[in-house]
């Protein structure tokens, strides 16, 4: 279902600068909104009205004095529960930091606020951000807008399902090894992960360092370029932060995409792709094609070996981030007779199944006599991943796929089947691996009205292209393929 | 069979999780299955292959360079001293604090 009123980026803007609608009555408006839908959604683990009444009040002084509007003014914004927020309370979708209230905003807040964003609340997810379904979250599964027996996907499902059900005009979520892609198709919303280090992770809380991105859903591909040219950019805060110069997003998505050469990997094709969703996806890459690009086959022979890779590789940068969690500094602590004891019993309180499974096999990779076996290798076909991807970059200008094997499935469906939860991101993890960026853009839906992904990596910081083919692609009707 | 029971309750040790019998057991079947998945990449030779340690690259020849990235090093700052006074908003967090430390069981017996 989408809301009666289809805000977007441009529309807040307008309407504004005419003085139809306040900043005051449009943050009203969003949070009727939620009050109404979000007890279904379970899209917001907490709001912020006080905070989004006084960024809309200075958005309203500004119109009022007659003054130019910073790029994102009154834009009503979510943010995923993984990224810290300044005097409200940060869960990351855990028991563990239950009650924990950062005490500063991570850059991409400060940003969004500076360019006079509202930020209304903060999104439930997986639990630290890792899951596919939004359903190893602590305070309960977030539905699919679309259709309310499924999964939103995940980890960043509340951000996916606010945008997709018109409770936020963009999001911020998280992607470690699809939770921005994954999550975009399952709503039939355009997704963006950015270049790894194209955006500060500083305030964010860290799953795996080496792959954490911070990224962007909204309602069309316009507005996610509007958000990612906000936050974008070098940061003296975050030592993996990218010193290259960020393109104007909004004139890239304007140039036209003849002639781009467009790289199809069979290796992202074969067996375990739903025929629907195989079936939508060469249909967009046939409307590209028909718009000018030019369709190359590529070989990407490791791809296969992506899952295997990225969960030992994640899974180890996890065990030693989350060793921060031990009932000392903040979060849970439950008492305990000694030191270790109190360490123990806080993680086994504080954690969930899927953070403790992960740990487990983290730090069972990283532990004396298999860290050549498992880490060490899985860090030489990162290598080879990301081989795959400079090689195709030298014939093509982005690589089409599909972002998800199948559509949203049913909540529960895989919960009790970890390897098979891990496979929905068998798509997405690959580009996750490499650093390059990668977008999700709606693809038509399946016979039982289910959206489809269409994903477009693009090489290191080009964003910009990424962006502008998703654009050409949804003003082509790519949505309703 | 690759994972034992022995070998669960070596790495939950590492972790410093304490898991009930259950749990255990569950994880016992789910590592041994996922790693028998990853065993998949013992399939490659990788004798000549370098490890990826680090993701983000704009050196020179680097895609990030052609595009302009800074030539000197930006993560890096002049070595000077800022205020810091942060003290009392990180101790509000802690589940037990007396200023200025976090207080923690007793670690040493004498």
């Amino acid at each position: 279902m989408t809301a009666a009123t289809s805000w977007t980026i441009a529309g807040v803007r307008s309407a504004l600068e005419a003085r139809r609608i306040s900043a005051r009555e449009l943050a009203k408006e969003f949070y009727t909104r939620i009050e109404r839908r979000n007890p279904e959604l379970n899209a917001f683990l907490a709001l912020s009205p006080d905070r989004a009444c006084a960024q809309a009040d200075r958005v309203d002084a500004n119109v009022a004095r007659g003054e130019a509007l910073p790029p994102l003014a009154g834009v009503p914004i979510a943010i995923k529960d993984v990224i810290s927020t300044r005097g409200i309370r940060s869960t990351c979708g855990s028991k563990i930091l239950e009650d924990y209230v950062p005490p500063y905003d991570a850059t991409a807040i400060e940003r969004l606020e500076a360019a006079g964003a509202m930020l209304l609340g903060k999104t439930n997810c997986d639990e630290f951000a890792m899951g596919s379904s939004t359903e190893n979250s602590a305070y309960g599964a977030v539905r699919n807008p679309v259709s309310l027996d499924r999964v939103p996907g995940g980890s960043s499902g509340g951000s996916a399902a606010a945008v997709a059900a018109g409770l936020a005009v963009a999001a911020l979520g998280t992607d470690t090894g699809g939770s921005i892609r994954q999550p975009g198709a399952y709503c039939g919303i355009p997704a963006m992960m950015p270049t790894y280090g194209r955006v500060s992770r500083y305030g964010l809380i860290a799953f795996a360092s080496s792959l954490d991105r911070i990224g962007t859903f909204a309602g069309n591909v316009a507005d996610a370029a509007a958000v990612m040219a906000v936050i974008a950019g070098h940061d003296p805060n975050d030592s993996t932060s990218a010193a290259v110069p960020v393109p104007d997003y909004g004139a890239e998505i304007e140039k036209p995409i003849r002639g781009l050469r467009i790289g199809v990997p069979e290796d992202y094709f074969g067996e375990g792709l739903d025929t629907e969703v195989k079936a939508k996806v060469e249909a967009g890459i046939a409307l590209l094609e028909r718009l000018g690009c030019r369709r190359i086959p590529l070989k990407m022979p490791h791809t296969d070996y992506a899952i295997a890779t990225y969960y030992i590789v994640a899974t180890a940068e996890a065990s030693s981030n989350l060793a921060r969690y031990d009932g000392v500094r903040y979060g849970l602590r439950v008492p305990g007779s000694t030191l270790i004891d109190m360490y123990r019993k806080t993680r086994e309180r504080g954690f969930g199944p899927e953070v403790k499974r992960r740990i487990m096999l983290g730090t069972y990779a990283l532990s004396a006599g298999y860290y050549d076996a498992y880490y060490l290798r899985a860090q030489k076909v990162r290598s080879l991943i990301a081989r795959d991807f400079s090689d195709a970059f030298q014939k093509v200008d982005a690589i089409i796929t599909p972002t998800a094997p199948t559509p949203a499935f049913r909540l529960g469906e895989k919960t009790g089947d970890p390897l098979q939860m891990y496979l929905a991101d068998i798509y997405t993890v690959t580009g996750s691996l490499a650093g390059v960026p990668g977008i999700s853009v709606p693809c038509g839906k399946t016979k039982a009205g289910l959206p489809v992904g269409m994903q477009i990596f693009g090489s290191h910081f080009s964003e910009g292209r990424v962006l502008q083919l998703a654009h050409a692609f949804e003003k082509a009707g790519g949505a309703a393929i | 069979m690759k994972i034992t029971r022995e070998d669960v309750l070596r790495v939950a040790e590492l972790a410093h999780l304490e898991l009930t019998p259950q749990e255990v057991e569950l994880y016992r079947g789910q590592l041994d299955e996922i790693l028998n998945y990853i065993g998949k990449l013992e399939e490659l030779d990788v004798s000549n292959v370098e490890p990826m340690t680090q993701v983000l690259f704009t050196g020179a020849g680097s895609p990030a360079a052609a595009l302009g990235a800074a030539k000197e090093h930006p993560e890096l700052r002049d070595d000077t001293l800022r205020p810091c006074d942060v003290a009392d908003a990180i101790l509000a967090q802690a589940p037990e604090a007396a200023k200025p430390f976090f207080r923690v069981p007793k670690v040493i017996d004498r």
